[in-house]
């Protein structure tokens, strides 16, 4: 009887053992957020269709950033990482489960683009066309929490840099935000349940990203999209990992996302294309001012200043509109 | 307690070695997770506004659906149990279905049904009635089963000498009935009390998260770890895992004395 437990709990460990498999040869396992997954669709089998991919098999996982980065961060294996922002990498990077090279190539790293963007209802009722239109009374905005939601940090960024943009000083670009958080009606936990928040008829003006808006109306969903004069231009990187079990093949898989050929594909799922070359200005018009991370020097001070989950701006202003409230 | 067979040494072991594998040591790695940060991090963690108003908003929900699902758990219960009615073991068998249903799909279904675009125009998302209405949902078996096989067993005979005694049937309820169910009632609000605790799922289509306001505790913790502060959502996890003791165990005394009374009776 002890025997048999013995051998079942040594059977248990050994299941639980397989659970990691590390790479191997002629494969790749993509690790990525979720929203490209309708790209990689076609990406895949596109890359598969060129010499280098020949025979390449692929396993995929999608799931939303933070959680991806922190699956890979504590084991997962990945020979390819895809997040929507840069200290989803950075993390691995730490960890030296990415290599800290890893963005010295001619795009820094970053595989597709896109902007933030107002999501509208059906015609603009409301007419919002600006930043000071989201923060006028009476207008509901849908944005996801930042906290929860990596991908909403952007939208953040981009809401404060419209106001640096137009020449207001730091403080007023922040008194500016907690106005705009004051119109927040909802703070789904992802761009992805906002959305859906959104589309279930909650809000006037839903903060997303183009590529979000434009796969929203392939989808059927309806609304229009307003993309304001100031905005931020947001990046999603991608790297191989040093894990990789083939990094030849690892690495070819990126070369070819950056050909003409995948980022036609990016781009007919709504993301911008990395090389400015081949964005099309009639499907992508270009905002008049557009800023990247780096105008606040990048994501490292921008996480401790703004979303710092106790001391970041943040985190300021949603405490005094809970506490004003009365909670 | 004699002749009664008892555990015995392997049966001790084995249930003991499951339990630490499997509760205790999770709980404690949670546990020391939390103080990563020292005691003065840990505080500091739990007792941010957010964080309090998250924990707060989280006991109180849980306590009223555990309170509202006892009532309407029994109800239900007694309704499956005591009368005929076509179509009564579909029924019965629908009482598990919010266990299988992805909870996720719960709160989507709900914002469908209760949302801004209701059919049924009522509108609750968003607010802590919407939070309640999701946890009695995906609570609502936890009543109903432990009840139901009490009531089956309950000796007919003695509900019918009360009534040929002559009493009346709301005072055979409450003499009769009411006591030998009444432990029943209480394990199963405890188990609906803490499975409303930790809901994730459900809740986070439908409340909206709007922090100090429908913001509950998993979703701030979720957002914890998000942030990559993962001390601090462990330090909230534990105080949530020690006032929810707290409540069980407040639970179980008054279970336990009212099955002693009905020992006694």
């Amino acid at each position: 009887m002890r025997k048999r437990i013995v051998l079942a709990l040594a059977a248990l460990l050994a299941i639980a053992g397989c659970g990691s498999s590390s790479g191997s040869k002629d494969s790749i396992s993509l690790v990525a957020y979720s929203t490209p997954k309708e790209a990689y669709a076609d990406l895949i089998p596109a890359f598969q269709k060129t010499p280098a991919g020949k025979g390449v098999k692929f396993t995929q996982s999608y799931g939303a950033s933070g959680d991806q980065s922190r699956a890979v961060d504590s084991g997962l294996h990945a020979d390819v990482v895809a997040f929507s922002l840069e200290p989803d990498v950075t993390r691995l990077v730490k960890d030296g489960i990415v290599d800290a090279g890893w963005s010295a190539n001619p795009h820094k790293g970053m595989v597709t683009d896109s902007v933030v963007v107002f999501a509208v209802r059906k015609g603009n009722p409301k007419h919002i066309r600006t930043w000071q239109d989201l923060a006028k009374p009476g207008v509901g905005v849908i944005e996801a929490n930042p906290f929860t939601s990596g991908g909403a940090r952007w939208n953040v960024m981009a809401a404060y840099g419209s106001q640096i943009a137009q020449g207001k000083t730091d403080k007023q670009a922040q008194a500016y935000l907690g106005a705009l958080f004051k119109n927040v009606l909802v703070q789904d936990k992802s761009a992805r349940d906002s959305l859906q928040t959104f589309a279930g008829g909650k809000g006037d003006v839903l903060l997303a990203y183009e590529n979000e808006a434009i796969t929203a109306q392939q989808k059927g969903i309806k609304l229009d999209y307003v993309i304001p004069d100031q905005t931020i231009l947001i990046e999603n990187p991608i790297a191989v990992t040093k894990k990789a079990g083939d990094p030849a093949k690892a690495k070819a898989f990126l070369s070819f996302l950056w050909t003409r050929q995948a980022q036609r594909i990016f781009a007919s799922k709504g993301y911008r294309p990395v090389d400015p070359g081949l964005v099309d200005p009639k499907q992508f018009p270009t905002p008049k001012t557009l800023f990247t991370i780096q105008k606040f020097g990048g994501w490292k001070p921008v996480m401790v200043k703004f979303f710092d989950p106790q001391k970041g701006v943040v985190a300021g202003i949603e405490q005094k509109l809970g506490v004003s409230t009365g909670g | 307690m004699f002749g009664r067979p008892s555990g015995g040494g392997l049966a001790r072991g084995i249930a003991m070695g499951y339990l630490s594998l499997i509760v205790l040591l999770p709980l404690g790695a949670v546990a020391a997770r939390s103080v990563d940060g020292g005691l003065a991090g840990f505080w500091r963690a739990v007792s941010g506004r957010e964080a309090v108003a998250a924990l707060e908003l989280t006991v109180i929900v849980s306590l009223v659906v555990a309170l509202v699902g006892a009532f309407s758990g029994t109800l239900i219960a007694w309704v499956l149990v005591r009368d005929e009615f076509p179509g009564k073991r579909l029924i019965s068998a629908l009482i598990d279905l919010p266990f299988a249903l992805p909870t996720i799909v719960a709160g989507l279904t709900l914002l469908a049904l209760y949302g801004p675009r209701s059919p049924l125009h009522v509108d609750v998302s968003f607010t802590r009635v919407g939070i309640a209405i999701a946890l009695l949902f995906v609570t609502l078996p936890f009543v109903v089963r432990s009840v139901q096989p009490v009531l089956m067993a309950l000796d007919p005979e003695v509900e019918e000498a009360a009534a040929s005694l002559g009493a009346r049937s709301s005072q055979v309820f409450r003499r009769i009935v009411l006591p030998s169910i009444s432990p029943a009632i209480l394990s199963g609000a405890a188990l609906a009390f803490a499975r409303a605790v930790g809901e994730f799922g459900s809740i986070v289509l439908i409340s909206g998260n709007r922090p100090f306001r429908t913001e509950v505790a998993s979703v701030f913790i979720y957002g914890q770890i998000q942030s990559d502060n993962v001390s601090g959502a462990a330090a909230v996890s534990i105080v949530l895992l020690a006032v929810s003791l707290l409540i069980l165990v407040g639970i179980g005394y008054l279970g336990r004395r009212a099955a002693k009374d009905a020992d006694e009776e």
